[in-house]
């Protein structure tokens, strides 16, 4: 990224605002085309992730390959419920993720708690609540399909924020990170107890 | 001056130098530990000296979560017990409400289910098969294995909508009938599998890294498995002659004819090699089941939407693919249970990890852990 910056600065200095839009064009489409995966792969989302790579559904096509280690990769793919005791291994792991990067909640667990919502002790309610997610895909699991649309809408968004100098987009990395004091595990909005409106059957 | 590493260690062993233990963690992030798996290594060099596992990674609370919700309610979090094998979660809730709350089910749903779980053995055992196949640098087999547990999730898919979590066996029957002409691709696709499975047994079985790295690995004695109460082809590796369907027979398995694939050396290899020869006993039983199966009713008449047993206790048990899975179900009368335990029998058998590790290098301990096929969302529950 720094060559990239270190051009655009020194075109922008020739007054080449013509070929430095060209660039910029170019860097952001190039970014989205080879969006390398974290699979942070935690429950049941994870097999339907698995299944997403291999034959059938095929997910190199999309130039989106799954790799184990943080610091190979651009977007992390959250499978799977997150509980209390997970949480700061995934936040950890995406603080080990070297910029630009971007995360994609797969799976009504990662987006809200889903089915584990009401009535459990241990489950985050949605990964946005440490984590800034980029997209969100909802079912229980979703199908590989939904997840490989998810990662083509990535790929829009990657290229619509462009991280060229002038126009950088700006993370909302104002999220507590586990080392502030305000960083905590309680749920902001805590459910009510019991089981409303799921109670009749 | 060189660096002669004989040297080095020679004399480091001659002078009785205290070696330094290394503590590794492996997990809960790491790609071979099936999930989110933790062991704690500590190791002298790269053997393993001592091997925790630390579990409570996906603790979601759904035995707690059960207890606030009505008996159909629950179903569909069973899906999510052991996610690789949903269906036996299904049907060993649901005997454990049949049994409650004396619920008689038609014949023709107990052969769907019947059916449904032995392909539901087929595509556990190649998830199995295929993650200690990646983890032994047998990749392709992996690519293989996962091809053909595609084949049964689109088969699953067919039946009731779902890939993954099917919510389908249900107290008294089952969602809803197979779809017309479900019966024959389900045929076609048994008999076309024992061909699969042969090409799948050389890929990996016949990949000499792959069966180096297996054999020997993390032996089990037929005492020891007994003793730490191994269940599933983790146990019938050593020797363990034991097998829910044909020793506490349950629904329409006294009707059917197959064998209990039974190891000898209980290594990681054994451990393996049981499961890829029970996906052949499992085609079998499904083809005297489709062929045996006949019309009727798929759910039992008379059951009520609000399940409410008499107050009471009931325990069953089904042979899942990775062993005795059961289900404890107290209830106080009320809809909803007053407690449900799950006995899981990957938790049982992820307690060997220790001992059967020790001594091994670091590289085996991930061998010996896919060999014992864990999935954390039954360990964890």
């Amino acid at each position: 990224m720094a060559l990239v910056d270190r051009i655009g600065e020194g075109l922008e200095r020739l007054g080449g605002g013509v070929i430095l839009t060209s660039v910029d064009a170019l860097v952001d489409w190039s970014r989205g085309q080879s969006l390398w995966a974290f699979p942070m792969g935690t429950a049941c989302c994870a097999m339907e992730l698995i299944a997403a790579s291999f034959s059938k559904f095929d997910f190199d096509r999309l130039g989106t390959f799954p790799r184990p280690d943080p610091r190979h990769t651009d977007v992390m793919i959250l499978a799977g419920t997150i509980t209390e005791k997970m949480k700061p291994a995934v936040r950890r792991l995406y603080d080990q993720m070297p910029e630009p990067k971007w995360v994609v909640a797969m799976g009504n667990c990662t987006v809200s708690g889903g089915i584990f919502y009401y009535d459990t002790y241990s489950v985050v309610r949605g990964a946005d609540q440490f984590l800034p997610v980029d997209v969100y895909i909802s079912g229980c699991p979703p199908r590989p399909e939904a997840l490989q649309d998810g990662v083509l809408q990535l790929r829009e968004l990657v290229r619509m924020r462009s991280l060229a100098p002038g126009k950088r987009y700006e993370r909302e990395l104002a999220l507590p990170r586990p080392e502030d004091a305000s960083y905590s595990n309680e749920d902001p909005n805590p459910p009510s107890a019991g089981l409303e409106g799921g109670d009749a059957s | 001056m060189s660096l002669d590493i004989e040297s080095r260690s020679s004399t480091l062993s001659d002078d009785g130098m205290p070696v330094e233990e290394l503590v590794v963690n492996v997990g809960p992030s790491h790609p071979s530990t099936h999930g989110v798996g933790r062991v704690v290594v500590h190791l002298d060099g790269d053997v393993v000296v001592k091997a925790d596992p630390v579990i409570g990674y996906l603790h979601r609370g759904i035995e707690k979560m059960s207890e606030n919700r009505t008996y159909l309610q629950i179903v569909p979090l069973t899906d999510r017990l052991d996610y690789v094998g949903s269906m036996y979660a299904n049907w060993a809730y649901c005997r454990a409400v049949e049994r409650l709350a004396r619920m008689r089910v038609p014949e023709r749903a107990e052969y769907l289910r019947v059916i449904v779980c032995e392909l539901q053995r087929i595509a556990s055992h190649m998830m199995g098969i295929g993650a200690s196949a990646a983890d032994t640098g047998a990749f392709t087999a992996f690519v293989y294995a996962f091809d053909l547990r595609e084949r049964v999730v689109e088969l699953f898919e067919a039946l009731c909508g779902a890939r993954l979590t099917y919510n389908y066996v249900r107290p008294g029957g089952l969602s809803s009938d197979a779809p017309d002409g479900w019966e024959e691709s389900v045929v076609d696709f048994v008999h076309a599998l024992p061909r699969k499975l042969d090409e799948l047994d050389s890929l990996f079985f016949g990949n000499a890294i792959a069966r180096g790295r297996m054999k020997g690995i993390g032996v089990l004695s037929a005492q020891d498995a007994i003793a730490w109460g191994a269940t599933g082809p983790t146990a019938r590796a050593s020797g363990v002659n034991w097998d829910l369907r044909k020793h506490d027979p349950y629904s329409v398995y006294p009707r059917m004819d197959f064998d209990v694939v039974v190891g000898e050396r209980g290594d990681a290899y054994d451990r393996n090699r049981c499961r890829l020869l029970e996906c052949y006993e499992s085609a079998r039983i499904v083809e005297q089941a489709v062929a045996q199966m006949h019309g009727g009713p798929v759910h039992a008449e008379g059951v009520p939407r609000l399940i409410q047993p008499a107050p009471g206790d009931a325990y069953d048990q089904i042979e899942s693919a990775r062993g005795t899975l059961g289900v404890y179900l107290v209830s106080d009368g009320s809809p909803r249970p007053y407690r449900m335990h799950v006995r899981s029998a990957a938790f049982a058998n992820l307690a060997l990890l220790p001992m059967l590790a020790k001594g091994h290098t670091l590289s085996d301990l991930v061998v010996v852990l896919g060999s014992l096929d864990p999935v954390f969302g039954e360990i964890d529950r």
